[in-house]
């Protein structure tokens, strides 16, 4: 220890440790300075990337949705824009009580609460979320008065979506909602996630949804500077959002409208199509529903009284609901058997009423029998035993052989979400659908009810209208189309060509009989009181597809409940010679497919050729119709 | 000519002679620098800054026209007061910011701590000043006493950087009496393998469930932060990370007076602060940053040599350990917003804003001042 030192070696010893000192601060600065070096002469680049990585954010600007317009410019979906109130959660911080005071201000039905609740838990915190949509000016101008006490509350312009006809269309238009987590993942399996930046909308059925990347348009960009807190403080540049792409249908709304009066309260389902180009005329399923409610998010209760409801509004019969074909069949296995050679245009059979196989007897509907029976006549009567014969000659194999390039039993790939594929029966069909053995066995009785529309035998209306046109176009089957134009912003049109999808090989002397004959059904058979005094030639089938077998007794309609009578079928198509329409229509358990279904195809039909209705409806409750199925 | 008026006359002739040249330019430079800065951080403090300095720079003189001796005098009661007032804080302090600090003695908040920085040398220089030709190892040993007392005191605040500067202070002062390195060599060792295992085991001791025992939670979280700033990115670890950025965005030339993104999109925290010096980085790059390192290097030299020539063992203490403290204050302050030292509390001397901390530094220039007069007072 340095004890009892003369103050001078004290001082010697005190200058040694300043300058000690003196050394280690110098060390230290040259440290800092080596680390200022580093950062700011070395790593310059990288930290000012991280700066202006910082600074520089990119928001999304959303794109105007695209229009949509029936074939004559009748606007049935399109923009406006409206304030909203909104909330960014991040910045409030106690919820409750921002939107308790702001319920003074502005009305805040339950209703907002509960989906501006539903919203929340599906954003991120640092979205805005609507509390309330549509603010009238007086309420506007009120939350301005006061925004001062509300951080974290802004009034927000937004485009809404509007669907002007509300339930006229509704299922072919479709409706947007929010974009919840499943779209999300859809979005990201498509590589779209960075266009649905700042979108809060997509298309969920219809039209919206399957024409989703048409009517969506580009996100544009805008490069903001932004401040810690991720506030915009100034816009460095931008690229504008590409508008979506306005969609022009092939749809006649007026049509459309007539078809769903038509309908009335009745369950059915219509579709229309223009032969020679496979473009939907007219597309009806009917109940319909307002497709607005859902686009701010559909109350529990709306949703619930559609979901719930026994007639299932928010189904699309006219591609989802696969119904048997009933006696609409039997023009196509009029073809089957001409085109097979199993009959000839010359062939007629006696019809005793009855056809007898394996032990069992197939019953027509007109006790007695028709009569001689040619392949005319078996149209125009719609005659039973004619088509048990029939298909018991071609086989099961040979009808769905022949069948199948009609499109029966397989998707038409109509420019639709959600259609089904019915089912074409056949021996491979049954052992695809049923697990156990005895049940995968094709019985040959089962032959000859397919063979008049009845057995498996389920289709959707469109499959059957879309199988007409092609019958009554040469054979040209088309992929049916409801929109016929794209058109971007600058007003180019991009026109959505027909697509043929196939040509099946049908001899003209045999489509000129069939068609012939289904003509005189609309003058002298089964469909003559619907087409009475029409001013046009048209050619038709009708078709009762039944719901319940009564097992021995005959089927007598007014004993039987409502929801188990038979559903009624028509075909039709004009005019004759040159169609411009084919349609099929189809009412749930209306019976006879002459008592309801077929006025229903009369009035489009006049509608869509004359552009006028029947001056005298048929009355559909006159007493039975007396050409018998 | 009157006695009274020979004697004001005198007065202001002292007060005149009293400031070192060296000094007052290094401490303008500082301080018109700090102005600068703040028209860009902060342009709404720009006035108090001012006033700040004039007041500091006030204080300054009225203490560097005291004799040297004098001022030593002061230091027994001013390290009592400060005890004192440390163990009231403790007692009665209001709490700010999680740590009870601020003692209100009705007219005004007063921080105790900020008195202990300056009283602490003045103390122990004084003590082995009385104990001259007789400093043993019973003397280091109560000057050590002398130092925990007060820096325990600030410890439980909690203030761990107020505390580690007073330590360091007193440490300066028992540093050039003379304490053998044989004590100070083990104690440097212990605390090298202390940061450096705390280096090593610092994911492990960094776990949420694991209780430091010694050191509070935010003392934790501060160390645990220096070693990983990425693990809490929106807490402490960010300003660090935000700091860096505006540090290295900077570059040579810097990005010009006000037009630093960093510190005016708010990315940088505490900007007129203890973070002021990433703000300077950020707007005047590399050159700024040499430029302070240069003037902090300047008014170090001038504290050595008024210690090397300072007339008595306590004023020769005294001047090393403010020099020493004016060295710690910038080191550690540009080391923590650089991202080399933990984030503790110490503004960037003479710069950041705040008053207090001002007055403190501008206290130590003037004692430096009061002790190179005595020196030139002695030769003439």
């Amino acid at each position: 220890m340095a004890e009892f030192r003369s103050p001078d070696q004290d001082n010697a010893r005190f200058r040694r440790r300043v300058v000690v000192a003196a050394l280690f601060a110098l060390v230290c600065f040259a440290l800092l300075a080596s680390r200022f070096y580093y950062l700011q002469v070395k790593r310059h680049d990288y930290y000012l990337t991280r700066a202006e990585d910082n600074r520089i954010a990119l928001l999304p600007t959303v794109p105007k949705r695209g229009t949509i317009v029936d074939r004559n410019g009748v606007v049935l979906a399109r923009n406006y824009a409206a304030y909203t109130l909104e909330i960014t959660p991040s910045r409030v911080d106690d919820l409750e009580a921002t939107i308790n005071a702001l319920s003074e201000i502005v009305t805040i039905e339950p209703r907002d609460r509960r989906r501006f609740r539903k919203i929340l838990d599906e954003s991120r915190n640092f979205d805005s979320v609507p509390i309330r949509t549509r603010l009238t000016e007086d309420e506007v101008a009120r939350f301005i008065a006061q925004r001062y006490r509300f951080r974290g509350v802004e009034v927000q312009a937004r485009l809404f979506r509007d669907y002007p006809l509300g339930a006229t269309a509704s299922h072919i238009i479709g409706y947007i909602g929010r974009i919840n987590t499943r779209d999300e993942e859809r979005i990201e399996e498509r590589g779209d996630t960075a266009n649905y930046r700042g979108s809060e909308y997509i298309g969920k059925s219809g039209l919206e949804q399957s024409y989703e990347v048409e009517l969506h348009g580009q996100t544009g960009f805008e490069q903001v500077e932004v401040n810690a807190g991720g506030r915009a403080v100034r816009a460095l540049s931008r690229s504008p959002a590409v508008p979506g792409n306005d969609l022009e249908l092939t749809l006649d709304i007026e049509l459309q409208k007539v078809a769903e009066t038509a309908f009335g309260k009745r369950r059915g389902a219509l579709v229309a199509i223009e032969p020679e180009t496979g473009g939907v005329l007219a597309l009806v399923s009917t109940p319909t529903f307002d497709p607005n409610l859902f686009v701010d998010g559909i109350s529990a209760q709306d949703w619930k009284e559609l979901n719930d409801s026994p007639d299932h509004p928010l189904l699309n019969r006219a591609i989802y609901s696969a119904y048997p074909p009933g006696s609409t069949f039997k023009p196509f296995m009029a073809m089957a058997g001409l085109t097979t050679g199993k009959r000839h245009l010359g062939y007629a059979m006696a019809d005793p009423g009855y056809f007898n196989f394996g032990g069992h007897r197939f019953m027509d509907d007109k006790i007695g029998g028709h009569g001689m029976v040619d392949i005319h006549k078996s149209i125009v009567v719609s005659c039973n035993t004619f088509y048990y014969q029939l298909a018991n000659d071609l086989g099961i194999d040979a009808i769905a052989g022949f069948m199948a390039p009609f499109g029966f039993g397989s998707r038409t790939g109509i420019d639709l979400p959600g259609e089904a594929e019915g089912v074409l029966p056949s021996p491979e069909w049954k052992k695809k659908r049923f697990r156990k053995p005895e049940l995968q066995r094709w019985y040959g009785g089962e032959t000859i009810s397919v063979g008049i529309g009845q057995g498996y035998n389920a289709y959707t209306p469109v499959q059957l209208a879309n199988a007409l046109a092609a019958l009554v176009n040469d054979g040209k089957l088309f992929r049916p189309h409801i929109v016929r134009n794209v058109v971007d912003a600058r007003g180019t049109k991009r026109v959505v060509e027909p697509e043929p999808l196939r040509q099946i090989a049908l001899n003209p002397a045999h489509m000129a009989a069939v068609r012939a004959a289904m003509v005189d059904v609309n003058k002298s058979g089964t469909g003559a009181r619907a087409f009475r005094g029409a001013a046009y030639e048209v050619g038709g089938k009708t078709g009762t597809a039944q719901v319940f077998s009564l097992k021995g007794g005959r089927y007598v309609e007014g004993r039987v409940a409502e929801r188990l009578r038979d559903h009624s079928w028509f075909i039709a198509y004009a005019p004759a010679d040159k169609p411009k329409i084919a349609l099929a229509v189809l009412v749930e358990n209306g019976g006879f497919g002459a008592q309801s279904a077929a006025p229903i195809a009369r009035q489009v039909i006049d509608y869509h050729l004359l552009k006028s209705l029947p001056a005298h409806p048929a009355d559909e409750d006159a007493e039975a119709v007396e050409s018998e199925e | 000519m009157s006695d009274y008026r020979v004697q004001l006359l005198d007065i202001v002739r002292r007060l005149l002679r009293a400031l070192d040249p060296v000094l007052l330019l290094v401490l303008l430079t500082l301080m018109g620098y700090a102005v600068v800065i703040m028209g860009s951080a902060s342009p709404e403090r720009m006035d108090s800054q001012l006033m700040h300095g004039a007041l500091a720079l006030m204080a300054m003189w009225v203490i560097a026209a005291i004799p040297s001796q004098r001022l030593l005098g002061l230091a027994l009661p001013l390290y009592l007061l400060g005890t004192v007032l440390l163990v009231g804080v403790d007692l009665f302090g209001e709490i700010s910011k999680g740590a009870r600090r601020w003692l209100d003695i009705g007219i005004t908040r007063i921080q105790p701590s900020e008195l202990m920085k300056i009283a602490m040398p003045m103390m122990l220089a004084w003590y082995f000043q009385q104990r001259e030709g007789h400093v043993g190892l019973r003397e280091f040993l109560i000057a050590g006493l002398m130092l925990v007392v007060p820096v325990g005191l600030i410890l439980v605040q909690p203030d761990l950087g107020t505390s580690l500067l007073v330590t360091a202070a007193g440490f300066y002062v028992i540093f050039f009496a003379g304490l053998s390195w044989k004590l100070i060599v083990p104690v440097a060792l212990v605390g090298i393998v202390g940061i450096g295992s705390i280096v090593a085991f610092g994911d492990t001791l960094c776990q949420p469930d694991v209780d430091w025992k010694v050191l509070r939670e935010y003392q934790k979280h501060r160390v645990c932060t220096l070693l990983d700033p990425t693990q809490d990115p929106l807490g402490k670890g960010f300003h660090i990370i935000q700091s860096t950025i505006a540090i290295g965005s900077g570059g040579v030339m810097g990005k010009g007076w006000q037009n630093g993104t960093q510190t005016h999109l708010s990315f940088l925290p505490e900007r007129h602060t203890d973070f002021i010096f990433a703000v300077l980085s950020e707007e005047f790059g590399l050159i700024g940053t040499l430029v302070l390192l240069a003037t902090y290097l300047l008014l170090l030299t001038r504290g050595f040599t008024i210690a090397l020539f300072a007339p008595t063992l306590g004023t020769r203490l005294l001047a090393g350990a403010i020099t020493m403290i004016f060295f710690t204050y910038a080191f550690v302050n540009m080391g923590m917003v650089s991202g080399i030292l933990p984030v503790v509390g110490v503004p960037l001397p003479f710069i950041s804003y705040g008053g207090t901390a001002l007055v403190t530094l501008c206290l130590g220039v003037g004692i430096l001042m009061s002790i190179q007069r005595s020196r030139l007072d002695k030769k003439t």
